[in-house]
């Protein structure tokens, strides 16, 4: 059947056979969505959808109240479902990677942060920026927001750099966010206006 | 722990877009629905709206999810069970 939002929402928090009912319709839909949204991917298949499906209903009815009713329930429901099952799938593929092995690289060698533009002009404002932020990341961040940013770049997920640093992804996005502030105003200290560092790189 | 010349770029990208106020991942998470449906209807994303826009652009987990989301809007008109 279709339900409206309201229904969703009123039968998911019944209880008896119409909530069982609305269970078992929902969990066919985000089914059939997840297995939209994650065609292709590797390790996907009917077993490990079948277990998203589950963790993401266990946090959907957890958040039933969270739900404000401007989208349609299923897009609701089903972008919970997406981020337990990728959350799922980068977990998977990172689980037996340690930070340290992410972070352990090659030095930074600042020539090589150049554009190979034909603008002279525009190469030489690279370099300064560059060489800038390079300098500001060393001397402006702390060694836990360096690690964190630079695991971030080089994939490692949130979830797993958070668990690493012995944190939360939230903890995790304000620790970046601040450091990315930070940066940011110190360029601007440094002279760089908002549009130039968008048209530099 | 050393930046590469990529690294360096993409955290230029990141740090030119960041805002003072932005929405974490679970915020975003809460509104990305609402977004993702008023994007494909083609509707002007509303000042409420316009920090998931942000967020979107500083954040490739969410911004990977929003993709999958809008893959998946296009087949979920019908809600019925298949």
């Amino acid at each position: 059947m279709n339900r409206d939002n309201d229904t969703w929402v009123a039968q998911l928090s019944s209880a008896g056979a119409e909530r069982e009912v609305a269970l078992t319709e929902l969990r066919v839909v985000l089914f059939r969505n997840l297995r939209k949204a994650l065609a292709g991917r590797p390790h996907v298949d009917n077993s490990f959808l079948e277990d998203a499906v589950q963790d993401a209903l266990l946090r959907i009815l957890d958040r039933l109240d969270q739900f404000q009713g401007r989208s349609r329930f299923v897009t609701w429901a089903t972008s919970i479902a997406i981020r337990v099952a990728l959350g799922e799938l980068r977990r998977s593929r990172w689980k037996d990677v340690s930070l340290d092995s992410v972070l352990d690289d090659t030095d930074y060698a600042p020539t090589r942060a150049v554009d190979s533009s034909p603008s002279p002009e525009l190469l030489v404002q690279q370099e300064a920026l560059f060489h800038k932020l390079h300098e500001l990341i060393e001397t402006a961040l702390t060694e836990k927001q360096r690690a964190a940013l630079l695991a971030e770049l080089r994939g490692m997920p949130q979830d797993e750099i958070a668990r690493h640093l012995g944190s939360n992804r939230n903890a995790l996005y304000k620790l970046t966010h601040d450091a990315r502030k930070k940066l940011k105003s110190a360029l601007q200290n440094a002279g760089y206006r908002e549009d130039e560092l968008e048209l530099t790189y | 722990m050393a930046f590469s010349k990529r690294e360096i770029e993409n955290l230029l990208r990141l740090v030119s877009r960041t805002k003072d106020a932005e929405l974490n991942c679970e915020e975003c998470l809460a509104l990305v629905a609402e977004f993702a449906e008023q994007h494909l209807a083609g509707k002007s994303i509303g000042s409420g709206l316009q920090a998931v826009e942000q967020h979107l652009a500083v954040c490739d987990e969410c911004r990977e999810e929003y993709e999958a989301l809008l893959v998946t809007l296009g087949k979920i008109d019908d809600d019925s069970p298949a």
